[in-house]
């Protein structure tokens, strides 16, 4: 199994239809063709951190700045950057939309990915960040717009939860 | 040389920029000097501060953007500086007072208290173009006219007193604070929408 490309055209389509023009990420092997289709498009800032929980903060200054912005990371780096995530966004009630790749779940072959991805979603439920999980490419851009509304109107992470149905395909 | 001084020296530049503050001491000597609504105070979460900065030096070019940060913060952020350094924002100025202590907490020796670390050195080896090193408020005062003049990137690590005010309080709630900031910038400064790339 490859990364999708049809899909991930699709994905990043559904970005930029919300409204999105900076993208703060770090790499992943998922994310490889969304952070391509950013570095080449001319419309798009794309920030790349060094952990992911600087990019909640860089997240929150593009906020304040008034652009409109997600964050592309995977499930390890959400994990990683949980007291940036409580502790600025959450305090300060700062909206942060999270496109998180889901590594580590049904059909992961890597041992290394399963633990971060057994407790993904229990993380996500007990800090009361509200989720979704994105499978069908023909609903992606749907999925981002109502998740990116719901962050800003309810001033609070938000997360879509990227699977291997989503991002992994023949091509 | 006392971190409330040296503030207190450029605290008439904040007028015209974006302020974003680390917790505690360092905090409330600024919001003691008079807050503006340009100010943001990170009261917790240590680290980002410097990131909040670059997120909104990126994003608002023509505006200058201030961070005044801490060894202990900056510590638990490394990473920042290298990002920063990668996308070198023009107007983006991080001052770093290095009491060598964590202070608001307790007051426990950070790891730049014998001198050990140096903050400036990794500054500018995460490949900060301008950094300065300074220990003495005139010093102090020359890096930050010196970084006020330039357009481009600048650290000024600054070795102060471990000590901070007698007080802490502020009549201005957490979410308040990025509420009004947010408002703050919207209404009073003008958004470059097209093409923010670095
Ligand atoms: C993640 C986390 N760990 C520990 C603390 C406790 N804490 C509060 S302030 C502080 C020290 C801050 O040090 P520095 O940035 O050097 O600023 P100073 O207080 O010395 O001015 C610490 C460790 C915290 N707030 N967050």
């Amino acid at each position: 199994m490859t990364v999708s490309r049809e899909n991930s055209k699709a994905l990043y389509q559904g970005i930029k239809a919300a409204g999105v023009r900076f993208i703060t990420a770090l790499p992943e092997t998922w994310l490889i063709y969304l952070l391509q289709m950013a570095e080449d498009d001319p419309e798009m800032c794309l920030i790349e951190v060094a952990k992911e929980e600087e990019a909640v903060g860089i997240a929150a200054g593009a906020y304040f700045a008034g652009t409109p912005n997600v964050m592309l990371l995977q499930n390890h780096g959400f994990l990683g950057a949980i007291n940036g995530i409580v502790s600025l966004a959450m305090l300060y009630r700062v909206p942060l939309c999270m496109l998180i790749a889901h590594r580590g779940h049904m059909g992961e072959p890597y041992p290394w990915h399963t633990q971060g991805g057994i407790v993904t979603e229990p993380v996500l439920r007990g800090l009361g960040i509200p989720f979704d999980y994105a499978r069908d490419p023909a609903k992606i851009a749907k999925q981002i717009r109502e998740a990116y509304t719901f962050s800003r109107s309810s001033l609070s992470p938000v997360a879509l939860l990227l699977t291997r149905d989503l991002m992994e395909g023949e091509a | 040389m006392k971190r409330a001084d040296c503030i207190k020296a450029i605290y008439p530049e904040f007028e015209t920029c974006l302020v974003v503050t680390i917790m505690g001491a360092c905090a409330q000597e600024l919001y003691d000097l008079g807050h503006q609504e340009n100010f943001f105070y990170l009261q917790h979460a240590m680290g980002l501060a410097s990131s909040i900065g670059l997120g909104l030096a990126l994003n608002l070019p023509q505006k200058r953007t201030i961070v005044l940060d801490g060894d202990g913060s900056v510590l638990m952020n490394l990473g920042t500086l290298a990002t920063m350094a990668r996308y070198r924002p023009a107007n983006l100025i991080q001052i770093i007072f290095d009491n060598g202590s964590l202070l608001s907490t307790g007051g426990f020796v950070s790891h730049t208290a014998s001198g050990i670390t140096d903050l400036a050195a990794i500054a500018k080896g995460a490949g900060i173009p301008n950094v300065a090193a300074v220990s003495t408020i005139y010093d102090f005062m020359e890096a930050a006219a010196a970084a006020f003049d330039r357009r481009d990137l600048s650290v000024i690590v600054a070795k102060v007193e471990a000590t901070g005010p007698d007080h802490f309080g502020m009549d201005l709630k957490l979410p308040e604070n990025a509420l009004r900031f947010e408002r703050f910038i919207r209404e009073n400064c003008k958004k470059i929408v097209e093409n923010s790339r670095p």
